[in-house]
Order: structure tokens, then sequence, then C-alpha cells
């Protein structure tokens, strides 16, 4: 388990490298200058070249990396204007645009991401689990049909469509819900669920219908397989062998999809963030990317990136875990 | 040794679902597939007849009319149900007054063709990958397998965004769509492909065509391309509708398709601004966008049950199987 | 003594739902079952003979299959049984040890606690009273250290441990009647005599009845009292085991019987060429494997075959036995070169070709050919059989299309199929036929030497023996050397000249078939034969005797 572990500690940060290496060289080789791109359009020559300097534009592009990798594990300074702005370790850099360290913006932004994606994980989780084991236990009646014909459309729906057909519907026409905003729990928790709600259910109707799907198929399967039918051979009834064997089967993926699926959220709540207007990451990506803030979109990149990573570690541990058959090597 | 006790597991999972035909008639005899089928050709013809549909009308997509625009409400169609008249079958866009009909049929073209080609793509890519590592060299395949497990770990969405702006904007944008989502999609193809490959390499009708002195390109196209055809196929149907979503998705954030060509994300993007003035313009291009995935993701569905017997079985087991049955009744069928 | 037998079945009919239809899976089969007594049900693939068995326990109810007739077991009526009742029937009064014991336990609880599970559905105790039963009965089929390995999960247990625990669980709630189905299939010939024994031991304990389903019938000989034969969902044949083994009268069972490979019969295999030039000589051949592989992990390598040297001579048939795990597997298939051996050296006709590179094995493959075990996996499911057999002549630079359509017309008539089946494909063919092609394609490119990978082990007797026949003619016709490896010992006695006992990666016993297999000099081989399952019940039971007291002593 130990040795597991370091093994993908390792690789995770090998990974790591690949895609900051990936990022930073499509990002800085991009067309466009940088420092022009800092400065501003109506900067004049001498301007930008006084900012490339500051920014350590002007020294070859491997070093720059060398200075970025630097950055992140040690730190780095930048001059700004008179003193130094001293940027400590993670250091993803400093923003062209406020001049504010991206680390804390990325930090200030993060509560609201993980709010949005923790809530609609539980949302998700029992709606989806539920709907996927009723269906599995109903199998061949209306009732059933009707619930697969559900979940397949929710797969198909895009959560900006779903999220807007929902804003119209409850917050604008029916005045049911109050329009999304984001209150920190820990100002208004009352606040912060209200404001949440319609965010959460958009984003877990869409996962739900995934885990459904997942559930129904993993418990049919289980309950297909040969052990299936020696519990049924000595009496078992058919309660029992549902809620405690082919359940137990659905588990192992239904955990390790969680955590891929809240790891991956991190990066794609991008849409219902922009849809909802609330102030996460996504919406911070969005911006940046319209203000071509490089430093801010590669930092974004790479901490998206760590969380799919990391969830995937995690995944791979909860598989194991909960799947005493796996051996981790 | 070790690997004996999986081979009739696997040759059982590598056996062909019936041929083709088989298969299409399968396939045609549910409902749910034909609707979902007529969708999609319905869509495909609407594309294609795009400038013809929009002449009948009398409108083009990209032309302003600013005096079917109530000004005084900030640039809402005047009119019910967003400007909809004898003109405008569908009204006009908001803040511009292009005709929407003429969009939405125009923006159609572009939903298919990037989905497509994306698809395209990412199939393209992941078969060459997947086989490469499947039959390359151990070095070629940890290299690929390496690339792979990055291409996964890349937050997507968010690299697709950045990629999306930093590329000037006098680039396609249609075609930079494509690529960008084709370039980022192709490790589960890839992924696939060689796992298949290295279990089919594992079988023994591989082994006798080895020993019958055929050489490594006679068995990649005689004994392993056609047994991907099946699962390469159903998963490029599972990666359409995904493709769809994708192109809506970056046109409704500002980085796809932008005016004054049109695509259904990106009519989408003005929403947040308009929904509550003027719903019928919102709600146009999701209905549609939900009817083009929905279509793909049945028939995707249908495909992969049809062709993936496994999954098939485990589907069909709910109504049939129960106690003792698969084993008993494989017995006395056999 | 009891006025009721223990099992009475009466004209028991099992219909299954196929396409719109229906298939008639058992067809008015009948008989009685008193307490203590054992009847083997027999038969070959098909022949409903696991049906019935279910149909014991009621396990067709829900299925869509239908069913009628009558079942009582133990004044039950399988057939109409509901609710409590049937609970009761199944696991309280009478108790299933399933084939397949891996899959048949569910891999995420542990062992004591799905044994447990079963005796709580029948008996109103604790948590910890059941689990103190599952620790007893555990210990009663002879799991060591039964309290600790209670907590295990079936795949923490070996093959033969796990069948133990599935007869434990069905020991559970002592029931008065126990329904083997092919227990000891999945299992090494070693293990199988154990696990024959322990239900014996039980049966006479316990006084419960048994039936034991099985397709072999040395199985039987020793483990039943009375015997019924299916065929075709029918009963062939039923009576004392001593007699219809002994003393058959039905056709059917005389052919099911001659069919079964004899180990104590010596063959005659052939005879009149004599042994002529080596052709492959291997010289302390190893073969490990990498177990997990990758730059950042590195574990120990398993040797498959560790130092193995033989010879095979044209026109003899060298017989490589062993058990499962043994290496004969990946020794056949080093001596194609399918795989590269990691060490010793390889000779074919003087050539050292254990180092040799695909490109320049290509001239050489045509002499050396392979038959495969598993006839479904070996042909290529979307190419015509023609075309499979087709496939070595075209590579040799056949183009003539004529020439190539006679060829392999004679060589499928060669190997007892139609010529004019070019065309059709491997799905429409039973596992026989289908290994006949694999035959007429090893024959295609003119080999001198062929290796058969268990080339029987998938099929009913009657056709394993056709099969073995075919190959042995082949071989006098065609004066082939063969390499035949297979775990059946009385398979290879049949077909063998000279015999390797193959056991964890070497060879511990070779010589003439007739020495190996008459006066055993290695104390493993001793153990393999005798475990080996014979069809003479008398001789049977003194084997069991000797078995016991061997392990006694």
């Amino acid at each position: 388990m130990i040795r597991f572990l370091l093994r993908k500690a390792l690789g995770l940060v090998g990974v790591l490298l690949a895609i900051s290496l990936v990022v930073y060289a499509v990002f800085y080789l991009a067309p466009g200058d940088p420092a022009q791109l800092a400065c501003g359009e109506k900067c004049s020559p001498a301007q930008v070249l006084q900012v490339r300097e500051r920014l350590g534009l002007d020294a070859p592009v491997h070093l720059q990396y060398a200075h970025f990798l630097q950055g992140i594990v040690a730190g780095r300074d930048f001059s700004a204007g008179t003193g130094l702005l001293h940027c400590p370790a993670p250091c993803l850099g400093v923003s062209y645009r406020s001049g504010e360290q991206v680390t804390d913006m990325i930090a200030a932004r993060l509560p609201v991401t993980a709010s949005l994606a923790l809530g609609a994980m539980v949302i998700w989780l029992v709606l989806g689990v539920g709907t996927g084991l009723l269906s599995a236990l109903r199998r061949g009646r209306l009732g059933e049909r009707l619930l697969t014909a559900l979940t397949l459309a929710g797969t198909a729906v895009p959560v900006f469509v779903i999220g807007l057909v929902l804003l119209i519907v409850l917050c604008a026409q029916l005045r049911w819900l109050p329009f999304p905003s984001y209150t920190p729990l820990t100002e208004d928790p009352q606040q912060w669920f209200w404001g949440l709600l319609l965010p959460w259910f958009s984003l877990a109707l869409i996962e739900s219908a995934k885990y459904a799907r997942l559930t129904r198929s993993a418990v049919l399967e289980t309950l297909a397989e040969d052990h299936i039918r020696t519990f049924r051979a000595y009496g078992v009834g058919e309660r029992r062998l549902v809620t405690r064997h082919a359940l137990r089967g659905a588990l192992t993926p239904v955990i390790a999809l969680t955590a891929l699926d809240l790891g991956t959220m991190f990066g794609s709540a991008v849409l219902t963030e922009s849809l909802f207007g609330l102030p996460g990451l996504g919406k911070l990506l969005v911006t940046s990317v319209g203000l071509i803030d490089l430093p801010t979109v590669v930092g974004l990149t790479l901490v998206t990136g760590f969380c799919v990573v990391l969830a995937n570690v995690v995944a791979d541990v909860l598989y194991a875990v909960t799947d005493r058959r796996v051996v981790l090597t | 040794m070790a690997p004996r006790e999986t081979r009739a597991g696997e040759a059982r999972a590598a056996a062909p679902a019936a041929g083709g035909r088989q298969v299409w008639r399968r396939l045609l005899a549910r409902r749910t597939v034909r609707a979902a089928g007529l969708v999609v050709v319905l869509l495909v013809l609407t594309a294609a007849a795009a400038p013809l549909l929009t002449a009948v009308e009398g409108q083009d997509p990209t032309s302003y009319h600013n005096d079917l625009l109530d000004s005084a409400a900030g640039g809402v169609p005047t009119g019910s149900f967003g400007g909809v008249s004898a003109e405008h079958w569908l009204g006009v866009e908001p803040g511009t007054g292009r005709d929407v009909f003429a969009r939405l049929v125009h923006g159609a073209r572009i939903s298919l063709l990037v989905a497509v080609g994306a698809t395209l793509v990412q199939v393209a890519i992941g078969v060459l990958l997947g086989l490469a590592a499947g039959l390359g060299s151990r070095l070629l395949d940890q290299l690929i397998g390496n690339t792979t497990e990055v291409m996964l770990a890349l937050p997507s969405l968010v690299f697709a965004i950045s990629l999306m702006a930093v590329v000037p904007t006098d680039f396609s944008r249609p075609l930079l769509l494509t690529l960008v989502i084709g370039l980022l999609g192709w490790a589960g193809t890839s992924r696939l492909v060689r796992a298949q490959t290295l279990s089919l390499k594992q079988l023994d009708h591989v082994a006798a065509a080895r020993l019958a002195g055929a050489t490594r390109w006679r068995i990649a196209r005689r004994e392993l391309l056609p047994a991907l055809a099946a699962p390469v196929l159903t998963y490029a149907a599972v990666l359409l509708p995904t493709n769809v979503v994708s192109e809506a998705g970056l046109s409704f954030l500002g980085v796809g398709v932008k005016p004054p060509t049109s695509s259904w994300g990106q009519m989408l993007s003005g929403a947040t601004t308009w929904f509550r003035a003027d719903p019928m313009y919102v709600l146009l291009p999701s209905a549609l966008l939900f009817a083009t995935v929905l279509a793909f993701t049945v028939l995707g569905d249908a495909v992969r049950t049809e062709l993936d017997p496994r999954a098939a079985s485990r589907l069909r087991v709910g109504t049939t199987g129960g106690p003792g049955g698969p084993g008993t009744t494989g017995e006395a069928a056999a | 003594m009891s006025p009721e037998p223990l099992v009475q079945v009466r004209d028991l009919v099992v219909d299954f739902p196929v396409g719109d239809g229906h298939l008639r899976a058992v067809d008015g089969v009948g008989f009685t079952l008193e307490a203590g007594q054992a009847l083997g049900i027999v038969g070959e693939s098909g022949s409903g003979k696991s049906t019935v068995a279910s149909a014991l326990l009621g396990l067709h109810r829900g299925t869509g299959a239908r069913t009628g007739g009558s079942v009582l077991v133990a004044g039950v009526d399988a057939v109409t049984a509901e609710g409590e009742e049937l609970r009761r029937l199944r696991g309280g009064s009478a108790a299933m040890v399933f084939q397949d014991p891996l899959s048949a336990l569910d891999p995420y609880h542990a062992v004591g606690d799905q044994i447990a599970e079963v005796v709580r559905v029948h008996r109103p105790v604790s948590r910890r009273a059941a689990r103190a039963r599952a620790v007893e009965v555990l210990d009663r089929v002879g799991i060591a250290d039964p309290a600790r390995r209670s907590r295990s999960r079936p795949h923490e247990f070996s093959g033969g441990m796990r069948q133990r625990v599935l007869i434990a669980m069905a020991l559970a709630c002592e029931p008065r009647l126990l329904v083997a189905d092919e227990p000891t299939t999945a299992l090494d010939v070693t293990v199988q005599a154990q696990i024959l024994d322990l239900l014996h031991e039980l049966r006479t304990e316990t006084g419960a009845g048994l039936v034991l389903v099985t397709h072999d019938l040395g199985v039987v000989a020793g483990s039943v009292d009375r015997v019924l034969v299916m065929k075709d969902g029918r009963a062939v044949e039923h009576g004392p085991v001593a007699d219809v083994l002994g003393a058959p009268r039905e056709p059917y069972t005389r052919a099911l019987l001659s069919a079964v490979p004899r180990i104590d019969a010596p063959a005659a295999p052939g005879q009149g060429t004599g042994p002529g030039e080596v052709l492959l000589e291997a010289t302390d051949l190893r073969r490990e494997f990498a177990t997990r592989g990758g730059l950042t992990r590195r574990t120990a390598p398993v040797t498959a075959v560790d130092g193995v040297s033989l010879t095979v001579r044209a026109g003899e048939t060298l017989g490589i036995v062993g058990e499962s795990g043994s290496g004969k597997t990946t020794l056949g298939r080093m001596l194609v070169r399918l795989l590269e051996p990691t060490g010793g050296r390889l000779h074919y006709r003087g050539r050292d070709i254990g180092a040799l590179g695909e490109r320049e094995l290509r001239p050489l493959r045509r002499e050396l050919q392979m038959v495969f075990q598993d006839p479904v996996a070996s042909l290529n499911p979307r190419r015509t059989i023609g075309e499979s057999v087709a496939d070595p002549l075209r590579v040799a630079g056949e183009r003539d299309e004529r020439r190539i359509r006679a060829r392999v017309g004679e060589l499928l008539e060669r190997v007892g199929l139609d010529a004019d089946w070019y065309h059709r494909y491997p799905h429409e063919f039973s596992g026989g036929q289908r290994q006949r092609v694999g035959i007429a394609r090893a024959l295609a490119p003119g080999p001198r030497l062929i290796v058969c990978d268990e080339p029987v082990s998938a099929l009913d007797v009657t056709t394993q023996a056709h099969v073995v026949a075919l190959l042995g003619e082949l071989q006098r016709d065609l004066g082939l050397a063969l390499v035949f490896v297979a775990h059946d010992l009385a398979v290879v006695r049949q077909v063998s000249d000279r015999v390797a006992v193959m056991r964890a990666g070497r060879i511990v016993e070779q010589g003439d078939a007739d020495t190996v297999y008459d006066s055993p000099q290695h104390p493993y081989t001793k153990g393999l034969l005798a475990a080996v399952p014979v069809l003479d019940p008398v001789e049977a039971t003194a084997r069991r005797h000797a078995r016991l007291a061997a392990a006694g002593a």
C-alpha cells in the first residue's frame, strides 16, 4: 500500500510536470507577445520592454520555465514598480492585469467551486444511486422504462441547457427559488444553501443520470453472477440478495467514479459558474481568458489538472479498499 | 501459464454479434431507434439545405433588423414570442434583430460538422496510437501509454477554453474547434484500442496465423482490424453526442464560434442576458441541442447494445434470466 | 426403513423458452433416492443433467422455464412449493454444491459470513451462533485453522479449498440431501480425489442422500450407489453402479464407456515406424514471466518452465502431462517458438532456433505447427473455415485459387469434414468439428511436428475419442511427430510412446509410456496415478481406502 502510494505520488508529479510543460509551451509559444499583452494595447515599445524585463520575459524560454517551476517549489520575487514583490511557495506567477498573485486569486475562488461540487455530489449520489437501484429492481415494468428513458435523456442534456430552463421556469416564471448567488458558508449558511440550490440541481440532474445507469447495470450484472444463484439456492430472499450482495458489487464503481467526477468538477464547473454568475474557478478562467491573462490561465490549468490527477489516485485507492480482490502494487 | 484461464472468456467477448445486415435489421426494429434516426436524418437534411431554407424564408443569418427591436426595453424584439412574424418565422435575435430561423439552421451546420469532424479526428488518432501501442515495442507502448495518461489528466474543458483563446481570431473558428476537441479527446479511444489489441493478440487464432508464417502486417489486417471495428464504432457513437455538447459549451462560453457565424451554443451565449426578457430566444436553441444530443445518444446506446454482446446480455438478464437461468439454459441449448 | 423415499421424481419435464418457442431440456425423467444413498447423473453436455439437479431445488422457478411432473424432496414438491416452504427446502432440507467455486461465492464477503448468512436464513440463531456454526462446518470439511480462515474472502483460497467451502455451506443446516453439480470439474485430479473422498465421508457420517451430477464416468464409479445415464433430456439407463458400468444394457451407455480412455490399458501407438531422426531437442529450457512490467516497478519474475530437457523424434508421440500451473502449456508454446525461451537451448534438426527472430523463423514455421485447446478462440470468428485453413498456403506464396481450393478440400476431408464446408463460419460448427478444422489448418503447411495443447479437454468424451483417434491415424499415415500436452493422464497414455510428467516447471519423470504408468518412480507420479478415477466401482473403492490409509498413516 505504502509503495503503491509512493509510486502514485511519483507518477502524479510526473504527469503534472508534463501538463505544465505542455501548457507552458502552448501558451508561451503561442502567437502574440506576452509582454505586449501584459502591458496593454496602448503601450509604447519602451514600456513593453520594461514590462518584459520586470516579468522576466526577456530570458530564454527554458529559463522562464525553470523560474516558473522554481516559483512553485520555492517561491520567487518579482520587481513590482519600485520594490520587490515576494511570491511565496507555491507561486504560480502574477496576473498581468491586476498584479495580484495567481495563487491568491485561485485560493479566493476555490471555496465557491468546492461548495458547488460537493453539494452537487450529495444530490447526485442520492438521486442517481436511488434511481438506478429502483430501476434495477423494477426491471421490465413501465415505471422502469420511464426511468431508463429519463436517465438517457439526462445524460444527453448539456448543463447550461438544463440550467437555463430551470432558471427560466423556477426563478423567472414561477419564482419558487431565488436567483443563484454565492454567499460564503461561514457568513450565512442559509443563504449559502438557497443561493446554490439551483446550480446544485442543474449539475446533479445530469450527473445523477450517469450514476443511475451505472448503478443499474452494476446491480443487474451482479444479479446475473453465479454467486447470486448460490444464495438463491439456499433460500436467501430477493431483497437481501439485492441489498447485501448486488448493491455491494455496485458500490465499488460508484465510489471510484465519484472521486473521479469530483476531481474533474473543479475544471468543468466553468459552464455552470458562467451560467449562474458564480465567482468560482471557472468564472475566473473565462474572465482571464477574455483578458488574455496568461499566468492566471496557466495557473488554473495546472490547479485543475492537479485535481484530476489527485482524483485518479484517490479513485484507485478507493477501488482497492472497497474491492479487496484488487492488489495494489 | 497465467494467462490461460482468461482466454475462453475473452474469446466469447471477441466473437461477432452477427453479420452487419442483421445488426441493421435489429436496430431498425426498435421504435426509439427509428425515431432517433428520423431526428438525425432531418437534422442532416436541414443542415445541408440551410441556404435553401433561409432563401425560402427570404432571410439570411447575418442581416441586422434594428427596426424590429424595442430599444426602450433594451433591444427586446417587438411582437409576441420574440418577434414571430410571417417574415421571421421564429422571431429575431434580441439586441441585433438577426433572423432566428436562419441562424438556427445555419447553426445546425456548424454543430454537426464540428461534432462529426472532431469524432473523426479522435477516432483516427486513437486507433492509430492504440494499435501502435498494442503491437509495437514495449518502449513505444510505454511512451504512448504515458502520453495517454497525461491527456486523460489534462482538464480538457479548461485547456480547450485556453487554447481557443490564445489562437488568433483570424484562424477559422469551426476548424479550430474541430481540431481542439479532436486533439484533446482521443485518449479514450486509444486506450480502448490498445486494450482490445492486447487481448486479441492473446487469442489462439492470432498465434495460429503466426505459425502459418504470416507477417505482422498481415496479422494486423486479417486478424485484428476486423475485430476492432465493432468496439471502435461503438465508442465513436458515444463520442459523437459528447462532441456536440463540447462545441456548444465552448461557443456558449464565447470562445468557440463567434458572431456573425452562428451555432446553437453561440446563440445561447447571450442567454444569461436575455432569458428573462425573451425566453423564446433561449428555449429554441436549447430544444434543438437537446433533441440532437438525445437522438445521437439513443442511437449510440442502441449500437452499443447490439454490437457489445456482453452489455446486451447484461441488460437482457433482467427480464428473462434469473435463478439458475443462464447456466442451465446454456447447457440445454448447447 | 422409512416408507417414503428421500427423493421421488416422476415424469419430470423442463422446457426452456428459446426465441418464440420452447426447448425441451428434460423429457420425462424419473428416479427415487433413499436417505443415505447416492445417485450419479451422468451425461454429455446438453443432456439435461444439470437441469435435473436444479429442478430438485426448484431453481427453475421464475426463470421463464416450464416445469412439469413432480419432484418430491423430503416431502416437499419442488415444482409447486411456494414461499416459506420453498425457502425451507432450499438449503434447509436439500443443499446444492455448485461447480466453478470461484464464481459461486460472493467475492466481497468473508466466507464465514456467507455461510453464517445461510444459517440465519434457516435457523433463528444469533449472528454469533451462526458464525460459530460456520467455523464448525469449515473445520468439518478440512479447512485448517477454520476460525481465522472464516474471515478470508473467496479469492484467498485455492480452487480445491473453495470447493470445500461450498461443501461446508451446503452442510451448514444439516440438509437431508446434497446435490453436487460437477463439483470437481474445475479441479486437478489429485484435488478431485480429495473432494470426492470428502463427499463420500460426509454422506456415510450424516446419512444424507447425495445426487452427484457429472460428465465423468470415472467420478461416479467410486462415489455413488446408483447411476442414471442421460442423453438429450431422457434417461437412457438407470441402475446400480456396478451393473451400469460393468454390464451396460443400452448401446449409448456402452458407447460412452468405450470412449472413456483407460489409464490401465497400454495403448500401442506409433508401431511400425519406430523412432526416426531427432527433430527437436530442448536442453535446460527455461521461461520466466515478469509478473508486471513497467519502468518504476520490478517484481521477481515467475518461472513457468525451469530447466526442461527433452527430445522429440520423427514419427513418435511425446506426451507431456501435468496439473494446472505445471508449465506444460508454456513449454508447448516454446517448442513451436510462439514464445521465446529465456534460457537454455532449443535445436530443430540440428539448428538452434531458441533465439531466432520472427523473420528468421518464418521459413521454419511451416514445419512446426500447433493444435490449440480452445476450439472457440483458435479460429477467427470472422473468417470462413476454408480461409483459415488456406491461410498457411497463401502465406507460403500459393496464388492459384483453384489449387488452394482443391488442397483445402482435401485437408477438410482428411480430418473428416465435408470439402463443401469451405464457406462456413466457425460458429456453425460443434466443438469437435472446430477442433478438426484446427487440425486441418495445422496440417496445411505440411509440418513435421505438431504440438497439441490440451486438444481434447474442451470436448465431450465421445468426441474426445474421435479426435484422439484422428490424431493417431494422421500420425501413422503422415509420419508426424506429435507432442501431446494434457492434464488427463488416461488420454496421454492412450496416444503416447513416451511420457514426461511435469510439476512446477520441471520434468519430474520421463520415459516409456508403459514404464512410467506401470512402475512410476517419482512420488508425484505415483500420487497422480493413484488419484485418477477408475471405472470399476470395486477398484475405485479399494483405491479410496488406500488413499485414506495413506493419509491416515
